[in-house]
């Protein structure tokens, strides 16, 4: 009885690695999905698992990739970098020639160095390097490299979006910051400082503050001080439980301050928006928005909603995906390196309509960008979120080319 | 800044006391059975987990009961069939069964649950805000959690120090065989002391799923803490525990809210010395390295008062 308990206890431990790795079989094409699926990010590692494994089962019912099937190989890397890379080692012994990844700006930066020595050193074994979230900026300017294409806009490009926004808002006086405290934390920090100058010269800074990535349980006393500083507008770049987190605290204290966010919309952000009763004075800013109103865009979003069970945080993974598999028939191959020559500089008509390219110089994807602020539904917005009954709306879009900065990079080509 | 001390005072305190609800029963534990319990985390996010599903089917007071004595079930089991087969072994084998039932308990969580967190919500009785100092809403919800934490400690402080029951306890961790000689089952007190333990666990995981978030990393996140508070309060000291937790509520708090760094307090570096390690190190703020200080305060304690605040023997 008791070796029988022990062992009852032990199984799930034994069992998991094995039924981890997926069956393999000849003619698939694997994409490593190399993101949080334990730790503090696994909410949002776990959401954009369900949507690349939506879209693979998408392309498949279509008849796959030049008759190959794709397959999404799930390795946690607990948004770590150094796990990140032993995640990709593995990929590499498991003949996967894609990987995506999109948590962590740092993960990014390691996997993207990761994947250039890798295919310098073996010519003929290249893989490529899918990034539908990282978006420090440095990826595709100082750092950037070939076999690394970006499908999110940067962040320059979205503090871009998003003060040109603000520029119009004459209301906003005083502005908050608060960021998480690693690379992508500090450039939203930096550029907001830098544009918001350039831009509304009037408009006062009254905190900056940076915090411990993915480590906070209680947000209150950061409420207590954006609350002391007299702020009317709070601006952060933080994801996952930071946001949710965050805002639950806000709503916990009655906070009244607008919101002006990359990513509120993820896991809980939305049930806590609802809580502070907030209306309308959140704002995100993405690529695409569940009640933009294009046609394309709204029954996706309806099938992907009745299958997965989640809203699309990532309209960019649709485009990343779909891409892929144009590219590889345009190079009629599914060669890394002929799909990467494919990808430069294609054209592509994005999810939520209007024309996308990913640009030649620094493999950074330029599309329509929105902003949006979610609050109570008319009925031109047929989406809620969370079951909280208010969904996002669009407050302002910004065409391509305007959401498009200047690159430093210098691309080195194989 | 009157606003901001007042309001940190009272989000410290309500932290702390937080951070005691948890420390409790680890507390309670380690003095009467002299184990270190190293999955009490994880009991705590079983109790959260337990309390959210319970309160999806018969509502959030039952609940409130009902978790703690399954989660107190779950650890009377572990004891029974565990740590008393590895007690013969010595605390070495017995750390290592905690240890490695943290992760245990951990994996059961997603596999049953999921990574993705719950939807746990506060009862609608108590979601609305108690009172409103400085424009700052302070919610019923967090009075409540204020109100358990301090009646356990006093029930604690009572059952221990003034009934029969915690004179037993007490002398069977020193005595074991003198206790047993006058009748009682030592076995059964271990396990009884255990359960309770871990249901008080419990209690904190019900109560705080809705207040932070109940997901399966969540013991990952509160578990290094709980051992600052019982070393840093004196390891097996309730009234030790219960003023650390106190401390270390204030601490942190009070540091978020402090801006000062180096560069404040002497002025920027030259700017010809660049960006460097320096630099850096210049610039932090009190406020970025406010979650470290715990940890800090746990060495210190350590290297100047091995004993704790309130301990009284060496850890």
């Amino acid at each position: 009885m008791r070796k029988l308990m022990l062992a009852a206890l032990a199984l799930p431990v034994l069992a998991l690695p094995v039924f981890g790795t997926a069956a393999k079989a000849a003619d698939t094409v694997k994409i490593g999905y190399i993101d949080p699926l334990s730790g503090g990010g696994a909410s949002v590692g776990e959401g954009g698992l369900k949507t690349f494994q939506y879209l693979a089962d998408e392309i498949n019912a279509a008849g796959g990739i030049l008759g190959q099937k794709v397959e999404i190989v799930p390795l946690d890397n607990k948004t770590n970098p150094q796990e990140s890379l032993i995640q990709a080692q593995k990929a590499v012994d498991a003949g996967i020639h894609y990987i995506t990844q999109g948590n962590g700006s740092a993960v990014a930066a390691a996997l993207s160095e990761f994947v250039a020595k890798h295919n310098s050193r073996n010519p003929g074994k290249e893989m490529l390097y899918f990034n539908y979230a990282a978006v420090d900026p440095i990826l595709t300017n100082e750092k950037c490299n070939y076999w690394h294409f970006r499908w999110d806009a940067n962040s320059d490009i979205k503090m871009e979006a998003l003060t040109n926004y603000m520029k119009g808002v004459p209301s906003i006086k005083k502005v908050y910051l608060i960021n998480q405290d690693y690379s992508f934390g500090q450039s939203v920090r930096t550029e907001a400082r830098k544009m918001l100058a350039a831009k509304r010269p009037d408009v006062q800074i009254v905190g900056d503050e940076l915090h411990p990535l993915l480590k906070i349980t209680d947000f209150a006393p950061y409420i207590a001080k954006i609350k002391a500083s007299g702020a009317d507008s709070v601006v952060t770049g933080n994801w996952g439980q930071d946001i949710a987190l965050l805002l639950k605290a806000a709503a916990d204290a009655g906070l009244k301050v607008n919101w002006y966010t990359y990513y509120a919309g993820g896991a809980g952000g939305p049930t806590a928006i609802k809580q502070t009763g907030l209306d309308h004075q959140v704002f995100q800013i993405t690529e695409g928005v569940p009640n933009g109103g294009h046609q394309a865009a709204i029954d996706f979003e309806k099938a992907f909603r009745a299958k997965v069970g989640m809203s699309l945080w990532y309209p960019r993974a649709v485009n990343e995906m779909r891409m892929f598999k144009a590219a590889a028939e345009k190079a009629k191959s599914l060669d890394p390196v002929k799909v990467a020559a494919a990808l430069e500089g294609m054209e592509f008509e994005v999810l939520d309509g209007g024309k996308g390219e990913m640009r030649k110089d620094d493999h950074q994807f330029l599309q329509p960008i929105y902003i949006s602020s979610f609050g109570s539904r008319t009925d031109k917005e047929p989406f809620d979120e969370e079951g909280t009954g208010w969904g996002w709306k669009v407050a302002a879009k910004v065409d391509t080319a305007q959401a498009t900065l200047p690159t430093t990079c210098k691309m080195k080509r194989p | 800044m009157l606003e901001l001390i007042v309001i940190s005072t009272l989000n410290g305190v309500l932290f702390g006391m937080l951070l005691f609800l948890l420390s409790s029963g680890l507390t309670v534990i380690f003095s009467m059975m002299g184990v270190l319990n190293f999955a009490h985390a994880s009991f705590y996010m079983l109790g959260a987990f337990f309390g959210y599903q319970l309160t999806r089917w018969i509502g959030f007071w039952p609940a409130l009961i009902l978790a703690p004595l399954l989660v107190g079930a779950v650890g009377m089991v572990v004891e029974r069939y565990g740590l008393r087969q590895t007690h013969k072994h010595g605390h070495v084998a017995e750390l290592l069964l905690t240890f490695g039932l943290a992760f245990a308990i951990e994996q059961v969580v997603q596999m049953i649950w999921g990574k993705l967190p719950m939807d746990y919500r506060v009862p609608a009785l108590l979601d609305f805000p108690a009172f409103t100092i400085f424009s700052t809403n302070y919610p019923a919800y967090k009075m409540f959690m204020l109100l358990v934490s301090v009646t356990i400690f006093i029930a604690l402080l009572v059952v221990l120090k003034r009934t029969r029951i915690g004179l037993i306890v007490q002398a069977a961790l020193t005595h074991p065989s003198m206790v047993a000689h006058l009748g009682h089952n030592v076995g059964r007190v271990f396990m009884l002391v255990f359960g309770v333990g871990t249901a008080l666990a419990a209690v904190a995981g019900v109560i705080a799923g809705p207040a932070l978030v109940t997901q399966s990393d969540m013991a990952a996140l509160l578990g290094p803490i709980l051992f600052v508070v019982i070393v840093v309060g004196g390891l097996g000291s309730l009234p030790g525990a219960f003023f650390a937790s106190l401390l270390i509520g204030l601490v942190q708090t009070f540091a978020v809210s402090m801006n000062g760094s180096l560069a404040s307090l002497f002025g920027p570096l030259d700017p010809g010395i660049g960006p460097s390690l320096l630099t850096d190190v210049w610039n932090v703020t009190i406020a970025q390295i406010a979650p470290i200080l715990p940890y800090v305060l746990l060495v210190l304690v350590l290297i100047v008062r091995p004993m704790g605040l309130m301990g009284t023997r060496e850890t």
